[in-house]
């Protein structure tokens, strides 16, 4: 039984690791061939490094990705506190469930839904180019808010109301019992929620494709374009990089959860 | 004074409820706007007749992805089943295995299968060293169903793993002792206690494998048409963004009320 388990899971997981350890020995193909392994050269990678588009997608990802986590998280925390000074009633729910909609609806909807209001708004404005940075943001703020609001809502919920009130008794304002009280207690789930907003910004793919114009590509979009053209190992490179980026993120990210759950128990 | 502090409090709301009705319930509004008129703004119903064209579409569809969402339920309860079994430590091992391809873009994933199934990719490269001839499969269903469950399956193990590990073991033992076998365990047990992880499994499997339009296009080889990809092509083109929204709301509405009707099934399951 415990043999079938064990064999069962290997299974499951080689499979599933089959078509990444592929793409990355691909791309060392010496020739295009992405049939036969022809020799090892890494003559793919000097041609993804020679290619300006590279960087200039790499650069576009990164600036959108950080002012997007930014922005969505800085309105979603702010929303999450004020959103808990309501009473339970109608307008509360309503706002909650008009937030979760992204969350929910398919992202080719979301991502046309907003194309369409955009190309709206342009031609309202008189804009020849209707699609860009800014719109681009725009949809991305939009559809990590309510995973920053997710994530920041329950530290809230779970935070002594008498914390905030005591502090203002003691002659806080209520800016700075905010900022002294409040956001400290609540700030695992801030952090949370901008990484969280964060990664699903630089992977977002779907939702970008309709939002973007010609002269704002990221890297996904890029990956996309060159998927559409001949199959050339170029891409097996830049996947390959990616990978073994998100690897390293995803393994000290563990590392340091880690080290924060042992420092707790020393301070426990 | 108290309650203009409080006033003050819920101020700081603000900007996400005006965000929320500028770019999310504005933007669906113009879906329906689009969806009741031609290219001229006048209000029509053809849009709505012209979905008749699409009804195939929408078939292939819902069924490519309730099939693929099944299979995932089938290799994927097991596995997170196993892997709740684990010691904590290759629990915490395994789980970031899993979490790995969730991270890495869909297109690289969906790219990376379509290198191995093609016609002059690696599996049949490897079929031809060994004599065995070769075998077709992009532009088959089931290269494109293969595809669904490949780069979904994790987003069914994660939820119902969350859950299972959390299961208070004393409900486990007491079963066995009361003379359950595994598999009566797992079946009168944990399947039923676990019923809000595969709930949510569902629906993070099936909301994006009937929305896909890049899987179809790259493992589909062309040959047949998503409704994912039928929205993409609609608004490639200006004249054609009227239909395409209707298509929209159709999938919108479709995907919402089944996310309604499993919550309320979940809910009376609670009670």
């Amino acid at each position: 039984m415990k043999a079938l388990s064990r064999i069962y899971t290997a299974l499951i997981f080689i499979i599933l690791y089959i078509p990444i350890v592929v793409l990355m020995l691909f791309s060392f193909n010496s020739t295009a061939n992405t049939g036969d392994l022809t020799g090892l050269s890494l003559y793919w990678y000097r041609e993804l490094f020679s290619s300006p588009d590279t960087f200039n997608a790499l650069k576009n990802t990164l600036v959108l990705a950080v002012s997007a986590s930014v922005i969505s998280t800085v309105i979603g925390t702010a929303a999450a506190v004020g959103l808990c000074k309501f009473k339970k009633n109608f307008f509360k729910n309503s706002v909650l469930s008009v937030t979760n909609i992204p969350m929910m609806n398919p992202d080719i909807v979301t991502g046309i839904s907003m194309m369409l209001l955009f190309v709206f708004l342009g031609t309202l404005l008189g804009r020849d180019e209707k699609l860009g940075f800014t719109t681009l943001l725009i949809a991305h703020v939009t559809f990590c808010l309510p995973y920053v609001i997710l994530s920041v809502r329950p530290k809230i919920l779970t935070m002594p109301r008498s914390l905030p009130e005591a502090a203002q008794d003691l002659g806080c304002t209520p800016l700075q019992s905010f900022f002294k009280v409040e956001l400290p207690q609540i700030l695992p789930g801030v952090i949370s929620g901008f990484i969280l907003a964060f990664t699903l910004s630089l992977d977002d793919f779907v939702i970008s494709y309709f939002t973007t114009g010609n002269d704002f590509q990221t890297l996904p979009l890029l990956i996309y374009s060159m998927t559409k053209k001949e199959v050339k190992p170029d891409i097996y490179a830049l996947s390959t990089l990616m990978i073994l980026t998100v690897t390293v993120l995803l393994i000290l990210s563990n590392v340091s959860s880690k080290e924060k759950s042992t420092e707790r128990r020393l301070t426990l | 004074m108290e309650k203009t502090r409080k006033n003050l409090g819920r101020l700081i709301a603000a900007p996400h409820i005006l965000w929320s009705v500028l770019f999310i319930l504005a933007p669906l509004i113009f879906v329906v706007y689009y969806t009741f008129t031609d290219a001229y703004g006048t209000f029509t119903w053809e849009n709505i007749f012209a979905l008749k064209e699409h009804a195939n579409t929408f078939l292939i569809s819902v069924s490519l992805s309730v099939i693929a969402t099944f299979i995932c339920f089938l290799v994927g309860y097991p596995l997170a089943y196993l892997i709740a079994g684990y010691k904590e430590k290759s629990q915490k091992i395994m789980i970031t295995l899993l979490m790995l391809p969730m991270w890495t873009n869909l297109l690289i994933r969906t790219y990376s299968m379509m290198a191995i199934m093609d016609d002059g990719g690696f599996l049949n490269s490897i079929l031809g060293a060994l004599n065995l001839g070769k075998v077709h499969l992009i532009g088959t269903k089931g290269a494109v169903i293969f595809g669904m469950v490949y780069d979904f399956l994790p987003y069914m193990v994660l939820p119902i793993y969350t859950i299972i590990s959390k299961l208070d073991k004393n409900l486990l033992e007491a079963a066995r002792d009361l003379g359950c076998n595994p598999f009566q365990v797992l079946w009168k047990v944990v399947l039923p206690l676990s019923s809000g992880g595969i709930i949510s499994g569902i629906t993070m499997v099936f909301v994006p494998s009937i929305s896909t339009f890049y899987i179809s296009q790259k493992l589909g080889g062309g040959t047949f048409e998503l409704i994912g990809d039928t929205i993409e092509r609609q608004f490639q083109n200006v004249s054609t963004y009227n239909v395409g929204a209707a298509i929209s709301l159709v999938m919108m509405i479709l995907v919402l009320v089944s996310l309604a009707v499993m919550n309320r099934f979940t809910k009376e399951e609670a009670s």
